[in-house]
């Protein structure tokens, strides 16, 4: 039954069609595109639980409150905001209310290989380089992703020449630094050369009082024998809603690594597509989510392997406390011509909170057949057995369930290559047990 | 006053239907001493070491066991292993995830803490983990992996008396520490287990067989069926057992 009935559109959708007007007529490729998605969101609005990939985050019910798209933020607002991995050795680009901050950004002295510029900049040059925008298309209409090619102004667009390996990660500072709540949009463009190796990290906090809306997206665009990491800290504010869409388009013989941590905002989906379409090559995908109190985080993959010999690797955690939800979408499409594609998927829950909810749904779509795939999901409790065992040697239940949650979420954060970024999580993580009542 | 008394110890399994398992055993523990529980399987042995770590899946119905003269049945887990009871267990589990320097470390810490004690210095701590592990011939690598994981049955009771030696319990309960263990083994365990003995400790050595007993030595046998304890004596007694065999005292009970 894929009756379409829709005819009344939520206060939501209607004030984002308000701000999808401003979508400006005439001009390039991407003003066309920006335009085609606008439309996109026209005809099919806010998903719900009958759209198969939105089943157990239904937005149209979640995104009640429409908010209007953020202003300009204070610079010194901004910066008091941006506290996520400061500490780590990195090139710090600050977006704020989704535009770059100059003032707080390490935009000169680049390395060499290195060139770095904002969104809105290459826009206003027409810089070719854009013209890797939207290489990845989802083969259905994604809503956080359409709205987000509509009504993105600015971000940052690096380019890693070939052969260049930029050893200092570049980190993207996502905050909200509004008064009252608003929407905020940001578009990033990464573009690592063959052969090149780059690190590169995201960030996302703002106030915990607002029901600000965030919605980034990033394209990545790996080239033959590339190496790329990404890490990710989503550390919304507690009222937030978080849309993000991370795309991969991976080359041959490279590799590309990610890791999404989250931990923040009221509403989190984060989604990640990968288009595997260079032989020999090697995605893993990696993530830990600690949901506490009424929050609801959901990840979702879409790995998409068209070509043969490529391996996939995806493990996700999530700790549930309290009543949180965590949902993991997890897609593994093997084209008839990827033989010899190696793919494995894994979900693991630990669930603290009586009234917590998991829901997994890894999906295989295989048309090769000469492959290995497969996919498992768990969810369960602390093992008593553990706990006892810690406790019998004098360690307090709560600090004995500290250490096993550590354990089980260290398992997946551990799989993150750079020093620095890795013992940040592990911090973030330690700090959010030490705050759990 | 004795350092443990089980007065008359009744306990089921939890739950509506939960089976009784101790039918009133009493036993006294001195400080100093070595005793030596025995029995066939299923006469409630190992419920006994369980019950006095506090594990949770039991229920006591009966009956008082105090340590020192305090209440241990009102204590939480963690407190009676800062108050220095030590239950050496028959399986002991893997921690994946938690390194057993990490582990040790935590579990000295939080008892000295309970006791208002200071927490170890990191220095002291290494110095002394590697005295007591090179004794018991637990090399680094063992250190640095997760606690037992991948450790073969020997190393994981070696690992449990490293615990007890770094620990320095008051009550060390050995539950079936035999278990698993070659020969060899079996003698580098209750070496490190021998060399723990002093006057201020008491030790419950729960086992099956006689052989354990040659190397660690008790002061005390006592020999139990259907929840409680049916007879006592010196060490000789797990002489007379281990030629006979448990069967007239299973007959008795009937």
């Amino acid at each position: 039954m894929n009756a379409d009935i829709r005819p009344i559109r939520t206060q939501a959708e209607q004030a984002i069609l308000a701000s999808l007007a401003t979508v400006p007529e005439g001009g390039d490729r991407l003003a066309d595109l920006r335009r085609a998605a606008a439309r996109s969101f026209e005809e099919n609005g806010l998903p719900h639980r009958r759209v198969e990939e939105w089943k157990y985050t239904d937005l149209r019910s979640l995104m009640r409150e429409a908010v209007p798209v953020a202003g300009a933020a204070a610079v010194a607002e901004a910066d008091a905001r941006a506290c996520l991995l400061r500490g780590v050795e990195a090139r710090r680009i600050v977006i704020a209310n989704g535009a770059v901050v100059p003032e707080l950004s390490d935009l000169a002295d680049l390395e060499e290989g290195l060139s770095l510029t904002t969104f809105a900049a290459a826009m206003a040059a027409g810089d070719e380089v854009l013209s890797r925008i939207g290489g990845i298309v989802p083969s259905r209409y994604d809503a956080s992703l359409a709205l987000n090619t509509a009504l993105a102004r600015d971000g940052v667009v690096i380019t890693v020449t070939p052969g260049a390996a930029i050893a200092r990660p570049v980190h993207v500072a996502h905050v909200f630094a509004g008064g009252t709540a608003a929407a905020m949009y940001d578009r990033s463009l990464v573009v690592v050369g063959a052969g090149a190796s780059f690190t590169y990290a995201e960030s996302f906090e703002g106030a915990d009082g607002l029901a600000y809306q965030a919605n980034s997206a990033t394209e990545f665009v790996v080239g033959d024998g590339a190496h790329l990491d990404v890490v990710r800290l989503q550390e919304e504010g507690a009222s937030a809603f978080h849309l993000s869409t991370l795309l991969f388009d991976v080359g041959r013989d490279s590799k590309v690594h990610a890791f999404t941590f989250g931990l923040g905002a009221a509403v989190a989906r984060t989604t990640l597509y990968a288009t595997l379409s260079g032989e020999d090559s090697h995605v893993g995908f990696n993530g830990a989510t600690l949901l506490k109190g009424r929050q609801h985080a959901d990840s979702t993959l879409f790995l998409d392997h068209q070509v043969p010999g490529c391996e996939s690797r995806e493990l996700f955690k999530t700790v549930l406390d309290d009543s949180a939800r965590g949902v993991f979408q997890g897609k593994i499409v093997v084209r008839q011509a990827a033989q010899k594609t190696d793919g494995r998927m894994m979900s693991r829950a630990l669930v603290l909170g009586d009234e917590a909810e998991m829901d997994n749904k890894p999906e295989l779509e295989i048309f090769a057949d000469d492959v290995q795939c497969g996919h498992g999901a768990t969810c369960g409790a602390i093992d008593d057995d553990l706990l006892f065992y810690l406790r019998a040697r004098g360690i307090p239940k709560k600090e004995a369930q500290s250490l096993l949650v550590q354990a089980f979420v260290g398992e997946a954060v551990e799989t993150v290559e750079h020093d620095g970024l890795r013992e940040a999580l592990v911090e973030r993580a330690e700090a959010w047990l030490a705050a759990r009542a | 006053m004795a350092l443990l008394d089980i007065d008359n110890l009744h306990a089921k399994i939890d739950g509506e239907h939960g089976k009784e398992i101790l039918k009133g055993l009493s036993l006294k523990v001195n400080p100093g001493e070595v005793h030596a529980i025995m029995g066939p399987n299923g006469s409630g042995k190992s419920t006994l070491s369980y019950i006095l770590a506090g594990k949770e899946d039991y229920e006591v119905t009966d009956g008082t066991v105090t340590l020192d003269g305090e209440d241990l049945l009102e204590m939480e887990i963690d407190e009676r292993a800062a108050k220095g009871v030590f239950l050496a267990f028959q399986y002991p589990v893997e921690v994946p995830g938690v390194a057993t320097m990490t582990f040790l470390r935590a579990s000295l810490n939080a008892q000295r803490k309970k006791r208002g004690e200071a927490e170890v210095s990191t220095p002291d701590f290494l110095r002394l983990v590697k005295d007591k592990a090179a004794h018991l011939g637990i090399n680094q690598d063992m250190l640095r992996r997760g606690v037992n994981v991948g450790f073969s049955g020997g190393e994981k009771k070696r690992a449990e008396i490293l615990q007890m030696a770094i620990l320095e319990p008051k009550l060390c309960v050995l539950d079936e520490t035999d278990s698993g263990l070659d020969i060899d083994a079996l003698k580098v365990v209750s070496e490190g287990v021998n060399a723990l003995r002093s006057p201020d400790r008491a030790m419950i050595v729960i086992t099956h067989y006689q052989r354990l007993l040659n190397h660690i030595v008790p002061d005390f046998v006592h020999v139990m069926n259907k929840g409680r304890i049916v007879r006592s004596g010196g060490k000789e007694l797990a002489l007379e057992l281990e030629a006979n065999g448990y069967a007239e005292y299973q007959q008795d009970a009937a």
